[in-house]
């Protein structure tokens, strides 16, 4: 579980271009020994790249994102895909196929292909959580969006659903940690009867509930010392929370008002063939003006699609993120708690007997009506006794404390590079969507001019020059 | 002498028109032919300044004032060091002036001047008339208006114009003067009366049509070209939040930071583009204002053809009347009711005399009636050949120009184009870096 993650802007490439050549970059990565397996498939994240040097893996398994880690020794696939809809008597569900492939030796078979509903993806989101309260566990996306007026069984929602449980599940399986769960293996492999008599077992209702009070009780009492770096990661977090909801809310901006340009766009071309109709001479510029707006209508759409399959969903990932990370910090928080208030009761303890050896108790027990001396004594076993036990306690605290701290560091610089590269590769695939989006339409004014020009080439050599003056950087 | 000027064209003074624009005025001057104002003369509009004054209820007003310089041309052609003439004036006098063309040449399809109040403003922010902006364009609206006018066949030799852009003083009282203004009321009554014409023109009546649809068609065009600029602007702008959350975001990253910083620039890029970008599309909707206004001058001249036709028709139809009158008492026959007929028949006969007297006053007002058919006659012919012409004129011009317009607006998106491509590859780079 330890290891140390190396950084990975060694091989980022400083030139701007993208790299022709590849290879050279991947021995980078196996020739570093340090690097944990789980770390190098976050490094390079622009799909493009891989799908040359792609290990054998079925095409339709892999990249329902562009931006998805894969790494060379990835040994299990998952997918999450066709939804359908059930009926009973009481409620409609979706359930979604979720099929698995994998050579790993835990796994009976190499094939699974199950269908689940997305209240079984919460069980097992909780029981992740539940096992390893100071991991990150990738967020599911969220129950029902009131507030966006999406309908549950509305095929947008369905779909940008889909490919979020997808996600979910693929980051789970690259966790080192999280993939070897024994509940994601069941949630994987498991058949509808077996999953639900599954769920039962576990730790029960009642001891859950013990679990929540004790939780809640921690948390009001507050952690003491709450070491240095986590304070850092706390301040960070909070932050980057209100950043990435900011982004979120730009971007949802920046859709809705793309999606208003297109709707006057579609006015505006059908006025210049309008025009056309009384016209004679200017018929043909007319008619190529509105088919030109036109074909800008077009790219416009398809450029409305990217952004909302690509840099929305991201973005509202990683404000799910923002918000288990809260979680995370608040979880270890109150391990520590914990086991400082058991501290705080040992030396309690400790103090009542030193109090016991002064002999003041003599007077309760006159009272009581025992012979003091044996009170006296029985008093004492019982808090050496009891001291033993908190003992006990503290020390499996102090190793519960360690283990949580340590699991957060590790799992907080990988997700530091998972972000990274997520972020990353959803603005620059934004990025390239637009430049295509103006490339598109660049050509399509062109060509226009292209057929203006060859009608009268002295209005040619006009054109010409207005044309260089308009754009003195001529590529 | 026309040669050399079609090749140089006139020089147009200091003015801050975009290209587009400049090829526009010279692509109109240069091919006209003959000896026109423009031809011996260079004239621009070459600033605006604002001007305290009182208006006719006495009271402080701001209004802008333009200087109009005019030089000769081949004393421009010799030293370029030679002042040239000015004098400023205001955008009522230029009303003034246009309005007295009207009237003087009703069979002229007259140059617009740009908009009086700024109209399809796509920001609601620029619909101020001090707006620096709109004064700029109108500025140079109204230098397209006397390069027009002065390049105009018929108009360019009219001495009202000549004194519009050389004498300061007084220029005013001299177009009161000619008594244009009496013409006004029956222009109006021109454009907006009623009448049926029993055998229109067909030529006239299709070129009516075409102003109305031309007329509308561009109001239109303008209208919805100016909401599609108003969300591109809300596209661009928005963007411009990214650059702030950005630059905020980078200072809690180590290794992001940088592309993140660099990526936010170029987003504020993109964000403050989008105003040269409207500003130079502004110029294109003036382009298509001008021949909106334009529909409206062609209009005029219809109607005032309708209006000649009409009036023909009316002479002709009194003077058959009249004939026919003439006609009655010899044949016996009653073809038209006359009261005072009526009420000779009823009440006595008519004299030997009376009815000499009667024959002898139709006699006249035939001869009258002819007359004023004949004179009625020729103006319509004069006026459908002067206008024709000028139409034609004005169809080549319209033609020529918008399609220039058509192909400009191309080009500007072609740079729309070439900007996004720039800013976003730019971005690409930083993120590449992050």
């Amino acid at each position: 579980m330890s290891g140390i993650i190396a950084d990975p802007t060694d091989s980022c490439t400083p030139a701007q271009e993208i790299p022709a050549d590849l290879s050279g970059q991947m021995l980078e990565l196996d020739e570093d020994d340090d690097l944990e397996v789980f770390s190098k498939d976050t490094t390079l994240t622009d799909g493009s790249f891989f799908n040359a040097s792609m290990p054998t893996s079925p095409a339709s398994m892999i990249n329902q994102y562009k931006f998805e880690e894969e790494a060379d020794d990835k040994d299990i696939f998952i997918t999450v895909d066709n939804p359908e809809s059930h009926v009973t008597a009481i409620e409609t569900f979706i359930t979604y196929r979720v099929l698995t492939k994998t050579t790993r030796s835990e796994f009976d078979s190499c094939e699974y292909e199950v269908r689940r509903r997305y209240q079984d993806f919460l069980w097992l989101k909780g029981r992740l959580e539940e096992a390893h309260p100071t991991l990150i566990v990738h967020p599911l996306p969220e129950k029902f969006v009131v507030k966006g007026m999406v309908e549950r069984f509305n095929d947008d929602f369905i779909e940008t659903r889909r490919k979020a449980l997808h996600k979910f599940l693929n980051r789970v399986a690259d966790h080192p940690i999280l993939s070897c769960s024994e509940d994601f293996k069941v949630f994987l492999t498991a058949q509808a009867w077996e999953l639900t008599s599954h769920k039962k077992q576990g730790p029960g209702f009642l001891s859950r509930m013990g679990e929540t009070v004790r939780a809640v009780a921690a948390t009001v009492r507050g952690v003491k010392n709450r070491p240095e770096e986590f304070t850092a990661i706390q301040e960070y977090v909070d932050t980057f929370s209100q950043k990435i909801t900011s982004l979120d809310k730009v971007t949802q901006r920046i859709l809705k008002e793309q999606k208003e340009y297109l709707d006057e766009l579609k006015e505006y071309g059908p006025v210049y063939t309008l025009w056309s109709g009384s016209e004679e001479e200017l018929v043909e510029p007319l008619k190529g003006v509105a088919s030109c707006i036109e074909r800008c209508c077009r790219e416009k759409e398809e450029q409305i699609s990217h952004l909302s399959e690509t840099l929305v969903p991201s973005l509202h990932e990683y404000v799910l993120c923002a918000e288990t990370l809260k979680s995370v910090l608040r979880r270890r928080d109150n391990i520590q708690a914990d086991y400082e208030a058991k501290n705080d009761m040992l030396a309690n303890k400790k103090t009542d007997r030193e109090v016991e050896y002064k002999d003041l108790g003599f007077v309760f027990g006159s009272f009581l009506g025992k012979n003091p001396e044996e009170a006296k004594q029985q008093r004492q076993q019982r808090l050496d006794g009891e001291i033993e036990e908190l003992k006990e306690e503290i020390d499996k605290l102090e190793d519960k404390v360690e283990c949580a701290n340590n699991a957060l560091k590790v799992d907080w610089a990988r997700w530091q590079k998972n972000m990274s590269g997520d972020i990353r590769g959803a603005f620059l695939s934004t990025a390239e969507k637009n430049i295509d989006y103006y490339e598109k339409c660049l050509a399509v004014w062109e060509s226009f001019l292209l057929s203006q020009r060859s009608e009268h080439s002295v209005e040619g050599t006009r054109e010409q020059q207005t044309a260089k003056d308009a754009c003195p950087q001529d590529t | 002498m026309a040669d050399s000027s079609t090749e140089e064209g006139p020089v147009i003074g200091k003015t801050d028109e975009a290209a587009v624009d400049v090829e526009n005025n010279t692509t109109n001057t240069m091919v006209e032919e003959g000896m026109r104002l423009l031809n011996k003369m260079e004239i621009s509009v070459a600033e605006a300044e604002k001007r305290m004054g009182k208006n006719t209820v006495s009271m402080a007003e701001t209004h802008t004032v333009y200087l109009i310089e005019t030089r000769p041309v081949e004393v421009a052609a010799e030293c370029q060091n030679t002042p040239p003439d000015c004098l400023w004036r205001r955008y009522s006098e230029f009303e003034l002036l246009r309005n007295y063309l009207l009237v003087t040449y009703p069979f002229v399809v007259v140059p617009p001047l740009p908009e009086k109040r700024a109209e399809f403003m796509w920001h609601k922010l620029s619909s101020d008339n001090m707006d620096p902006d709109f004064v700029e364009r109108r500025r140079v609206g109204l230098e397209n208006f006397l390069l027009r006018v002065a390049s105009h066949p018929v108009l360019s030799n009219d001495k009202i114009l000549y004194s519009f852009l050389k004498q300061e003083n007084g220029w005013k009282e001299m177009v009161l003067e000619t008594g244009f203004q009496a013409k006004i009321d029956s222009r109006l009554k021109t454009l907006n009366a009623t009448f049926r014409v029993k055998n229109p023109d067909k030529r006239f009546s299709d070129l009516k049509h075409y102003s109305d649809d031309l007329q509308s068609v561009t109001s239109r065009l303008l209208r919805v070209r100016a909401r599609v600029a108003d969300r591109l602007y809300g596209v661009y702008k928005v963007h411009g939040n990214y650059g702030r959350v950005f630059s905020e975001w980078s200072a809690i990253e180590k290794e992001m930071g940088d592309g993140l910083q660099s990526a936010g620039h170029h987003m504020d890029a993109y964000a403050s583009s989008i105003d040269d970008i409207l500003e130079e599309e502004e110029h294109y909707a003036d382009q298509l204002k001008e021949y909106m206004f334009y529909a409206e001058a062609l209009r005029a001249v219809c109607r005032k053809h309708e209006l000649l036709q009409y009036e023909l028709e009316t002479a002709a139809q009194d003077l058959a009347s009249r004939k026919q009158q003439h006609e009655e008492p010899a044949t016996g026959t009653v073809r038209t009711f006359s009261f005072k007929e009526m009420t000779t028949k009823l009440f006595g006969l008519e004299t030997a005399e009376q009815r000499e007297a009667k024959l002898k006053v139709l006699e006249e007002q035939i001869a009258e009636g002819e007359e004023l058919v004949k004179e009625k006659t020729t103006e319509c012919n004069e006026f459908v050949k002067n206008a024709w012409e000028d139409i034609e004129h004005f169809r080549e011009q319209k033609d020529r120009d918008l399609k220039e317009a058509l192909i400009s607006y191309a080009v500007m998106q072609i740079s729309v184009c070439r900007k996004g491509i720039q800013v976003w590859s730019n971005a690409k780079e930083c993120f590449n870096k992050m």
